[in-house]
């Protein structure tokens, strides 16, 4: 594979390398043995959006419930375990995963004109842990005291053997140890892949933006999941073989896995944000018919998140009373500047463009809507007397909520309805996902604008239910009615998704006249991904292909000069590529 | 912004931060020993200078001016935004914080939220415009500039911040009362202490079985804690079990109880009444139901309950 990637493109794919492919498994077994980053890639995302429907009715399980003051929807114990796997799905097996695992498998080897993973045995590996992982975790509800129900933190001594009995919770800490694996695999696969398999030309500073986000992203799983594997593997032992690692009685310490968790636990948070601020820097783009306003500026932001990620966690831990508050708060809103620069980016790529109001596009913006009052809400946080007044209530239910259905959920959907005409070479139906959006954007406000209420009230989280008294009851309806709109427009990109399958609408090589790699070769992709590659002398090199008149500008305004060409691309010139694939023909866009 | 100053400015001469609001009923505030000239030891409180005061008012920009001055103008009437104004000292400081953060961060979404909206309608396709706009992709010194006024913004909000953590962390050397707080699964035990720590015999406990459903806070199956008003009462947290926190929403404070670590925090209730308290970290199945309340009677009401309260338990034990 390095070899293709380092030879000038001019042969195509090696025949040896189609021979290969010619006569392999179909069907079941081609699924099952496949290393391809691309089946990887959508069994990765189709796993991940099952994870994801699943959590979603847990969580329309606990709304329900909440409904009404002393309801019975669902006993305590099972409300426990509800919001316990309902965080754990949504964060350890659809969030991560479905960006990370998924999208980053399917579009990273092909934003830089990869033909593959670097390591493409291990990559299937990854995929195998973390459905063993998952499937480990969620079958914690078929075992005698169900899942576990300790709350998706897992803090000790809550978490051992005495106070959370059962394989319900040995079950989430080993699956959480399979897929914490699964992780690393990717991160180290990722980094490798951007690191080593770039295409001749695809500098680091070419490199599309989503890409670079899902490296910073690697860096970040290979710095916090050893230490959350190793801090389940402690708690596995004090469960077991009678260690005290995380209890007094022992000598030993329940605040440290409160450090161990959260640094694990917060570059975790931007584990789960960075993918989707990529995503939506390459929608944003695309749809404006611009380049991505402040490039470097959007790489070094990232990076800053990144650094300041892994130096903000105990501000989890401002009412512990065991932490230094005023270097973790400053930290913490530190984190706001790279934030900041990045929203500004979003909207000076807008400016004076021609911005085109498609579904990828509406959840973009969606997500820019939403993300930045999580991010005023964080800001809120982040100071430790604010925190105390709000720590563990709904209030920070409405942020975190805000910050991570906000990326993860907005911008992952985005990604999907972006991409998925290159994964499937099938359109989805425009005006099913805008109605999509529309529930989700409304339903999103109604759900938690309430919950924000309801913590400066003092409703705390994770609380069954709660006495007429309080006065939560009126708020609590308006938060379950929202999450049933939320519910309806997942509903309605799942018939979208049938739709497509059932009647489909072909999709051409570039349906959105976008700019990066991926776009250059058919959708879906052939094996290997790519017959030719078009020079790459930007950051946009389809965009450059086919509008040759109308490259980026620089710094003062000026139209850029031509470039040479790298040595031994003397082949590749401009229209090497076909202009049936990969040219952008309006007309072609069947909507 | 001038609102912000005068609490602190008032503090110094002992008063409570509510007093311009409350002018006939100051409390003495005694977990902020004067030094030697008068003045606290603290460093980020702002020294009694009008010069000082302005110097301040600069750096802090058009939101937290705006907020201040209608912090000053009305007193105790600004929005709360849905948040509680505090009942206690300590809780009052949050609540100004809270009060500026939120107009600096609705003032910041609003700007942004606009540009947004305005270029989505601004630079939206028109029908039939095939166009293709100019491909500026960088504005070096715009960048710089917007990277500088989030600088400036959290660093102002990092200032308030820590100056009112100083605030509401400090703790009293000699608290007028030590009530001692024992969180277990799934209760609270106030065990009460005089002022040098000995025990006086006043123990107020859950007796509440776990049920299915949680009762109000203020029902007597619930412990309730009684504060007097005014004076300065320090809260002994310690659990034996799984970690629980301790909330009083209306006191905007909330506070881990760990098996391992003891915390330590003062709360000078500035207003009569019976307050909700509710167990935040989440701590096992009957986690909803682990309530109590607080009471804050006058200071010669909580000593009269205090002695009834010794007699009725010396007797039934």
């Amino acid at each position: 594979m390095t070899a293709i990637a380092e030879q000038p493109l001019t042969g195509g794919i090696p025949p040896h390398a189609r021979a290969e492919h010619a006569h392999g498994p179909t069907g079941l077994m081609k699924w099952i043995t496949s290393t391809d980053h691309k089946v990887i890639g959508k069994s990765y995302l189709i796993t991940s959006f099952v994870f994801f429907c699943m959590a979603g009715i847990m969580a329309m399980l606990m709304r329900t419930q909440l409904a009404a003051p002393d309801n019975t929807v669902v006993s305590q114990h099972a409300y426990n375990e509800l919001f316990t796997m309902h965080g754990s799905l949504m964060l350890y097996l659809f969030a991560g995963p479905f960006a990370f695992g998924g999208l980053a498998n399917y579009i990273v080897p092909l934003q830089i004109g990869a033909p593959d993973m670097a390591f493409p045995r291990l990559n299937a590996l990854s995929y195998w842990l973390y459905l063993g992982g998952g499937l480990t975790m969620v079958s914690g509800f078929l075992v005698v005291g169900g899942a576990a129900d300790f709350g998706w933190v897992a803090y000790a001594p809550l978490s051992d053997a005495v106070n959370s009995p059962g394989a319900g919770a040995d079950m989430w800490i080993m699956a959480l140890v399979l897929t914490g694996f699964s992780a690393i695999f990717t991160g180290v696969n990722i980094v490798t892949t951007v690191f080593y398999l770039r295409a001749p030309g695809m500098t680091m500073f070419r490199v599309p933006i989503f890409t670079w986000n899902m490296v910073v992203t690697a860096i970040l799983i290979l710095i916090a999941f050893p230490v959350l594997t190793s801090a389940l593997v402690m708690l596995w032992c004090d469960r077991h073989l009678g260690t005290h690692i995380f209890e007094v009685s022992g000598g030993g310490v329940p605040v440290l896995w409160q450090n161990l968790f959260w640094f694990f636990g917060h570059p975790e948070v931007y584990i789960l944000a960075l993918p989707f601020f990529g995503i939506v820097t390459e929608v944003i783009p695309v749809f404006s018919k611009k380049p991505v306003f402040g490039y470097r500026t959007m790489i070094f932001a990232t990076i800053a998140i990144g650094a300041l990620s892994t130096s903000v966690w105990a501000h989890h831990m401002f009412t512990t009373g065991t932490v230094l508050l005023p270097f973790f708060s400053l930290m913490t809103y530190l984190i706001a500047v790279p934030t900041g620069i990045k929203f500004f980016n979003w909207i000076g790529t807008m400016w004076q463009g021609r911005i085109e109001f498609t579904t990828a596009m509406l959840f973009s913006i969606g997500f820019l809507v939403v993300f930045l009052f999580g991010g005023v809400t964080g800001i809120i946080l982040a100071s430790p007397p604010l925190d105390f007044a709000t720590h563990d209530t709904y209030f920070v239910v409405a942020h975190f909520h805000e910050v991570l259905f906000g990326s993860a959920v907005f911008g992952g959907f985005s990604g999907i309805y972006y991409w998925y005409p290159k994964i499937t070479g099938r359109m989805m139906h425009e005006g099913l996902g805008k109605t999509s959006f529309w529930l989700m954007f409304v339903g999103f406000w109604v759900t938690f604008m309430p919950q924000y209420l309801l913590g400066l009230h003092g409703m705390p989280r994770r609380i069954a239910e709660y006495p007429s008294v309080n006065g939560w009851t009126g708020l609590n309806q308006i938060s379950t009615a929202g999450a049933y709109m939320l519910f309806l427009s997942v509903f309605v990109m799942v018939v979208n998704f049938a739709i497509s399958w059932l009647h489909p609408v072909p999709a051409s090589a570039n349906p959105w006249d976008a700019h990066t790699l991926e776009w250059a070769t058919t959708s879906p992709p052939p094996h290997h991904n790519f017959e030719r590659l078009p020079p790459v002398r930007s950051e946009r090199p389809v965009w450059d292909l086919n509008h040759p008149e109308h490259r980026t500008l620089t710094a003062h305004g000026a139209t850029p000069r031509p470039e040479p060409a790298l040595v031994g691309q003397g082949a590749v010139g401009h229209g090497a590529v076909g202009q049936g694939a990969a040219t952008f023909d309006p007309e072609d866009r069947d909507r | 912004m001038v609102g912000f100053l005068a609490t602190p400015l008032a503090n110094v001469g002992g008063v409570t931060p509510s007093a311009g609001s409350e002018p006939t009923s100051p409390v003495p505030r005694q977990d902020a020993p004067l030094g030697p000239l008068g003045l606290t030891g603290d460093p980020f409180r702002p020294a009694p200078s009008a010069g000082r005061s302005r110097r301040r008012v600069g750096r802090l920009g058009v939101p937290l001016v705006l907020g201040g001055g209608a912090l000053l103008l009305g007193g105790c009437n600004v929005p709360t935004f849905g948040a509680f104004r505090g009942s206690t000292v300590q809780g009052h400081d949050e609540f100004k914080l809270w009060f500026g953060t939120t107009v600096a961060g609705l003032v910041v979404a609003a700007i942004v939220w606009g540009l947004i909206f305005w270029s989505l309608a601004r630079y939206r396709k028109r029908r039939g415009d095939n166009s293709i706009p100019r491909q500026f992709s960088t504005n070096h010194i715009l960048e710089v500039v917007y990277t500088t006024i989030p600088v400036i913004i959290v660093a102002v909000l990092f200032y308030f911040t820590v100056v009112t953590e100083n605030e509401i962390d400090a703790v009293s050397s000699h608290p007028a009362e030590i009530v001692h707080v024992l969180a277990y699964r799934w209760g609270w035990r106030f065990t009460y202490a005089d002022s040098s720590n000995r025990p006086q015999g006043v123990v107020i406990q859950t007796t509440a079985e776990p049920s299915y459903y949680a009762r109000a806070a203020t029902s007597k199956e619930y412990p309730q804690m009684v504060l007097p008003e005014g004076e300065t009462v320090r809260i002994v947290l310690t659990t034996n079990d799984v970690i629980h926190g301790f909330y009083v929403p209306a006191f905007n404070f909330s506070r881990y109880a760990q098996s391992g670590v003891t915390n330590r925090f003062d709360f000078t209730p500035t207003e009569l009444g019976v307050f909700r308290g509710q167990c935040t970290q989440y701590c096992g199945l009957y986690h909803a139901e682990m309530l109590f309340s607080v009471r804050v009677v006058s200071a010669t009401s909580f000593r009269s309950w205090l002695s009834a309260e010794q007699t009725t338990q010396a007797a039934a034990s």
